[in-house]
């Protein structure tokens, strides 16, 4: 690796820093709200670190072609450089085919992360509406979906998961985001749906209702935006669950499919090599702990400051 | 009691219906056939015919169904293509080995999650209590398979301390004493079992943590205290005692987590369960060893549910059936 492509992977790391210094200063500077929701986050354990990691990671995601000295399916040398351990080089060796592990990381950045906010994304639309729809409507509506999200938590994910994915010789990754996404969203329901049975008792509901608004737009205006809390919680917390599932399935081999890098699938193939060559299993394992560390790490903040009340379990 | 039990019961049947049915319809429509998993050799294609006409599989998919659900009805799962024998044969093969492992990985959960948890909360905010929720917080985070590697580098590969995977040793004959037999066999359950286990436990001891932090704000502590009660008396009798309740509901959460997670061990140890019986049968289209399995876990979950429910109701007369 160049020197160039050192200083930029320093300078992204300045960068992570930086940003996490300032979301700091933005909720410690001299007139903010001392008691505020902000300020109780950016002062949790370990949040201001979490916030970094993730910065990181999503910024190496965006610019992986600056960062990394090939490209993530060249073989560069299957002679001469297969399995090297890390070198200046190659800072985290190289695997089986002699490609360079660190741009594999960096590309499976782009897959793993997007793969997980993508499909967290459509599973917390999805249990947010049909929490709703659950709570605010009762009656039949809510009996059918309450049914209907037993199904979904009774059965383990990973087994509808592993049938669904023989559905296709070659999953595409638009597939696989719907897959899990289709799949994740049960215990949100749940959670919104509770929420919502309380806030539909309320006042600012009952005249919404009477002013003349239609179901959806209460629940749109009204109803929604007083569940944000929990829900975004629960989003922090779903990119986590589904990186770790993206992970599981893809070391399956059933997820995102060789050579696309995915942090999962790098650890399903540098494992026949873990004698010899550990690094490829190791460091893309790390890659996916530090990111769902950080991530359950903002959601318990996050937790902490949005809900004063309740003690992170 | 006995309404709701009913109910209980017929929502879990139509739950387990619904998977089946799922597995059912997802697993044929897959492309593929059991006959010629791969294409690499040649088959006369009579003789595949005739072999899908022995198994019915030249019927229409719901007559299929029909048949399936008839056979299941008499407690009949079927032959294993790829394994020429029946489903139930290999499913007995496969499930003690899983409950094996998923009951020694529930034990150390338990255990361990519920004596840290309970732990920190009597330590709640000190330093000691944040260095174990950042330890716990850690392994709440790794990818299962991800610590199995790990371990089986360390331990395995590299220490030579414990069998790098399988179930038992293949050169130990079977002539050994039976103590011999069971180091074997415990052995090689020491680090599938932690993987599982230690992963689990992270999450216990957060649920415990919450759930100590509330039992000790309550009345009934106050009043221990104030008679003079020791603080490990309050804390590991008498809240503890309290604080156990939602450890109920969890124990029926944990299932699905096990058994989840089982797959996954499973895969990375070489240990013969269910886990890698599914993964195989889905592989080589299976058809009814994929239905059979789907059921089943089906089955282990909502007992779980249903049981930890009843526990709980056992437990805390506060909280009777709904509709009773």
């Amino acid at each position: 690796m160049s020197g160039a492509r050192w200083f930029a992977v320093l300078a992204v790391i300045a960068w992570s820093a930086l940003a996490a210094l300032v979301l700091r200063q933005r909720f410690e500077r001299r007139g903010a709200d001392h008691r505020g929701p902000g300020r109780r986050f950016v002062r949790a354990r370990g949040t201001l670190i979490a916030v970094g990691i993730l910065v990181f990671f999503a910024t190496v995601a965006l610019v992986a072609p600056l960062l990394t000295p090939y490209r993530p399916s060249l073989q560069l040398d299957i002679v001469r450089l297969q399995n090297a351990p890390p070198s200046w080089g190659h800072p985290l060796g190289t695997d089986l085919y002699s490609r360079d592990t660190w741009s594999r990381i960096a590309y499976g950045a782009r897959v793993s992360l997007s793969v997980g906010t993508l499909a967290m994304l459509l599973a917390a639309t999805l249990g947010a509406l049909v929490g709703a729809a659950a709570g605010y409507f009762r009656r039949w509506t809510d009996a059918v979906l309450m049914r209907l999200v037993d199904v979904g938590l009774a059965i383990p994910r990973i087994f509808i998961l592993l049938v669904a994915a023989a559905l296709t010789t070659h999953l595409p990754l638009a597939t696989l985001v719907l897959m899990l996404g289709l799949t994740s969203w049960f215990a949100t329901s749940r959670l919104v749906r509770a929420e919502v049975l309380s806030i539909r008792e309320r006042d600012f509901v009952a005249s919404a209702r009477a002013l003349g608004g239609g179901a959806w737009r209460v629940i749109f205006r009204h109803v929604l935006p007083n569940v944000a809390a929990p829900l975004i919680v629960s989003m922090a917390l779903g990119i986590a669950q589904v990186m770790l599932l993206e992970a599981a399935l893809s070391f399956l081999g059933v997820g995102v499919q060789p050579p696309t890098p995915s942090w999962g699938n790098m650890i399903a193939e540098g494992r026949d090599q873990l004698a010899t060559a550990p690094w490829t299993t190791i460091f893309p394992g790390l890659a996916i702990v530090l990111v769902v560390m950080a991530l359950n790490t903002v959601a318990d903040a996050l937790r902490d400051a949005l809900d004063p009340r309740q003690e992170t379990p | 009691m006995a309404t709701w039990l009913l109910r209980r019961l017929a929502a879990a049947l139509a739950i387990v219906f619904a998977v089946v049915t799922l597995s059912f319809i997802a697993i044929h429509l897959a492309p593929g056939t059991p006959f010629l998993p791969g294409d690499e050799r040649a088959v006369d294609p009579a003789v595949v015919a005739a072999l899908r006409a022995r198994f019915g599989l030249d019927q229409p998919l719901p007559v299929q169904f029909v048949r399936y659900l008839g056979a299941l009805g008499h407690g009949d799962l079927g032959l294993s293509f790829s394994q020429r024998r029946p489903v139930a044969q290999a499913l007995a093969d496969a499930v003690p080995n899983t409950l094996l492992l998923a009951g020694t990985a529930l034990a150390v959960d338990l255990l361990l999650g519920l004596t840290l948890g309970t732990y920190q909360a009597s330590r709640a905010r000190r330093r000691v209590d944040a260095a174990i929720r950042a330890a716990t917080l850690t392994l709440y985070s790794l990818p299962v398979f991800w610590l199995a590697l790990v371990l089986l580098l360390v331990f395995g590969e590299r220490l030579h301390w414990l069998p790098v995977g399988g179930i038992r040793d293949p050169v130990l004959s079977d002539s050994a004493p039976f103590a011999a037999h069971l180091a074997d066999r415990l052995r090689h359950l020491i680090l599938p079992a932690l993987t599982l286990g230690v992963v689990g436990a992270a999450g216990t001891a957060r649920y415990q943590r919450a759930a100590m932090l509330e039992a000790l704000n309550q009345e009934f502590v106050r009043a221990a205290r104030a008679k003079g009660l020791s603080e490990r008396r309050v804390v590991w009798l008498h809240a503890l005692r309290n604080a156990l309740l939602p450890a109920i509901t969890m124990v029926g959460l944990a299932l699905p987590f096990l058994l989840t997670g089982a797959v996954l061990v499973e895969t990375v140890f070489a240990w013969p369960g269910m886990g890698k019986l599914t993964a195989d049968a889905i592989a080589a289209r299976d058809y009814p060893v994929v239905t059979a399995t789907a059921l089943l876990a089906s089955v282990l979950v909502v007992t779980g549910s249903a049981l930890a429910d009843l526990l709980y109701m056992a437990a805390d007369p506060r909280v009777r059936a709904p509709d009773a």
